[in-house]
């Protein structure tokens, strides 16, 4: 069977691809907001397995990493959260984390978690592209898992080719030097380096993240990139209006 | 626990075996770097041109010039008669206490402002805990007049003001870290998540052996300059440049790796880590990592740190703010697994009463980190012919109302 998230990616139409923090609000939202997610149109879910130091994230995810482990989130509880999520819904789900709590899981033993419970890939921003290349890529092959990589602004060309020829999903296209959070937009920086990336003709298609927030970014982003991902303006309007309120919050998107 | 496995140290480029770093900063199986791909340009730059750059006359010049005008090397090594005669072995105290700010710190600090320079960045961020490294990175840049942003947990702010104070009358901006456990290590995500947001004009000064590669080695190289001292001074005094044991406290490691640096493959001499056991290793109010870490990533840099079995990093103490790091340099861990280095945990009170004892019997106040390794002194032996450098990483101003408090003064 393809990855599910191959197949989106054929599909005609930008995507847009959502992130949040499992276990936030409460422990046991998971579920339901993967449900509601793809109800409402969402092309693609990133389940954030939250960490003690998420190096690489705003305040936001900040705040709801530490507010989701205050809950009581544990690798072994999101695993048993979603092991039955393949009977609901049939959106390409991603589980993003840093790599330190799969460590120690065991990268193998994660790996085989997510192909049994039917997670189609990883994001892991602290695995960098060369020690995945070396030590684990056969792993996560063959446990049918797609590894999605970072670049930015200051990634070199060079370099984006190797993460090409590594990747077989696609890239994620991390929008502006900085940690996640929102901007206010992009300004012609931004339209520049996203123009450079798609002048290079990639094999992987590029999803933008970091800095989308509404309808306008994301249309921003889009212009050139197959899709965009939305994280901490989510999890902040979680935070105000809880699971209830996420249709309200896709419509404003597109 | 940590399964203690004694394997082989790798072997360096001329086929040796080494303890050193090789040429992608692994230590044995640990160090590397775990960095997200926005710290990669920043962390590529100075790994492609540090070595280089150290190397350079110009570099060197500036780097021994400072450090001899300005921090006042060479230290003394000095031999503790009294202490020797108590404990009935030969004991020097290797006296970093005496560097310009107080503390071992400010060997990498200078050596890392120039580094800047040389890259020309014109502004510095830093992490600290309890201000040491604060201090002796806002120290180099009023020195070089470059602007300096530290960050500090916002718990660390309030209970090392003085320290806080000094950082701000030297021109530094003292940022708290408001997440996580909003200390040590909180303080350190957001100086890296500072570098993400400033990828070009900035350069981060870590303050110990840690962080992803080049840090570790390159902070090891800065402080070598302890252990080369040591070499040259008992030479002069004993006619010998091998003492029979270095020992050095350990929190990231940055002072232990200075001291043992030139000494690191020469298996003449003993290595002795000293680790900060808190109010006891199972009291769950602990720091050290040796015995309850697990091999994870931390910071960049894969080596021992202490965890949940979920692998969320957990939270260490210590009464000395210098070394409740939750992890240790990895140039540490491999010198634990491999069995190359001996390492011991010191209880709080065991160290308070060491820091005591020198000061009644030498004239000299240490800080409680070093208070550490002096404690070993009541709990290991050594021959009465055998030559023990303790390094003496700073002096115990800074802990004088810790001090206070614990002895009634």
């Amino acid at each position: 069977m393809a990855n599910r998230i191959n197949t989106k990616l054929k599909e005609d139409g930008k995507l847009l691809s959502i992130y949040f923090t499992a276990g936030y609000p409460k422990l046991a939202d998971t579920v339901e907001i993967i449900q509601q997610l793809e109800k409402n149109g969402v092309d693609m879910i990133e389940i954030g397995l939250p960490f003690s130091d998420p190096l690489a994230d705003g305040p936001t995810i900040q705040k709801s990493s530490t507010a989701a482990l205050k809950n009581g989130m544990t690798t072994d509880i999101l695993f048993n959260q979603l092991k039955d999520i393949r009977k609901s819904v049939s959106i390409p789900l991603i589980i993003m984390g840093y790599f330190n709590p799969m460590f120690q899981y065991g990268v193998e033993a994660f790996c085989k978690k997510c192909q049994e419970i039917g997670i189609d890939g990883l994001i892991i921003p602290d695995l960098p592209v060369d020690v995945y290349h070396e030590e684990y890529q056969e792993m996560f092959e063959k446990y049918g898992l797609i590894n999605v990589f970072l670049i930015t602004p200051q990634t070199s060309d060079e370099r984006i080719r190797f993460i090409d020829s590594v990747s077989n999903g696609f890239i994620y296209m991390v929008s502006s030097a900085s940690v996640t959070g929102a901007q206010s937009g992009f300004g012609d920086e931004q339209q520049t380096y996203f123009q450079r990336i798609a002048d290079m003709k990639l094999d992987n298609p590029q999803i933008v993240g970091f800095g989308i927030s509404n309808s306008e970014t994301f249309e921003q982003a889009t212009k050139s990139a197959k899709g965009a991902i939305i994280g901490s303006a989510f999890i902040k309007h979680l935070n105000g209006h809880g699971v209830d309120g996420i249709s309200a919050f896709t419509k404003t998107i597109r | 626990m940590t399964n203690v496995n004694k394997t082989a140290p790798l072997k360096n480029e001329s086929g040796n075996s080494s303890y050193q770093a090789d040429e992608k900063g692994y230590y044995g199986e640990f160090g590397g770097a775990f960095i997200p791909e926005m710290l990669y340009p920043n962390t590529e730059e100075l790994r492609q041109n540090y070595i280089r750059i150290m190397q350079e006359p110009s570099f060197k010049e500036e780097f021994d010039q400072l450090l001899k005008d300005y921090v006042g090397r060479p230290t003394p090594l000095y031999f503790a008669d009294r202490l020797s005669k108590k404990y009935n072995t030969k004991i020097y105290l290797k006296r970093e206490d005496l560097c310009h700010t107080g503390a071992h710190k400010v060997n990498n600090t200078i050596g890392q402002i120039l580094m800047a320079k040389k890259l020309g960045k014109n502004r510095i961020i830093a992490e600290t805990g309890a201000g040491q490294h604060g201090v002796a990175t806002a120290t180099v840049c009023a020195l070089m007049g470059i602007e300096c942003i530290v960050y500090m947990g916002e718990i660390d702010i309030a209970r090392q003001a003085p320290n806080v104070a000094r950082m701000k009358m030297l021109g530094a901006e003292v940022r708290p870290a408001l997440s996580g456990s909003r200390t040590l290590k909180d303080a350190t995500n957001e100086a890296i998540r500072d570098w993400i947001n400033n990828p070009v004009d900035t350069h981060y000064i870590i303050g110990s052996v840690v962080g992803p590669h080049p840090y570790p080695d390159m902070v090891a190289r800065f402080q070598s300059v302890i252990s080369e001292e040591i070499k040259w001074q008992l030479k002069e005094k004993e006619g010998r440049e091998n003492p029979d044991y270095v020992v050095a406290c350990v929190g990231g490691g940055s002072n232990a790796a200075g001291a043992y640096y030139h000494y690191l493959d020469n298996p003449d001499v003993g290595i002795i880590a000293v680790e900060a056991a808190g109010k006891g290793i199972d009291t769950g109010e602990s720091a050290a990592t040796s015995a309850l870490g697990k091999v994870g990533i931390i910071h960049g840099s894969k080596t021992l740190l202490m965890q949940t079995g979920d692998g969320q990093i957990t939270e260490p103490y210590s009464i000395s703010a210098g070394l409740d790091y939750p992890g240790v340099g990895p140039m540490h861990a491999n010198l634990f697994v491999s069995g190359r280095g001996e390492f011991i945990s010191i209880t709080d009170d065991d160290a308070m009463n060491a820091g005591l004892l020198l000061s009644k019997m030498e004239g000299i106040i240490p800080a409680i980190e070093s208070s550490h390794a002096l404690a070993i002194l009541e709990c290991r032996k050594f021959k009465p012919e055998d030559i023990v450098v303790i390094n003496l990483s700073g002096r115990g101003d800074k802990d004088l109302n810790n001090y206070i408090e614990y002895f009634n003064l």
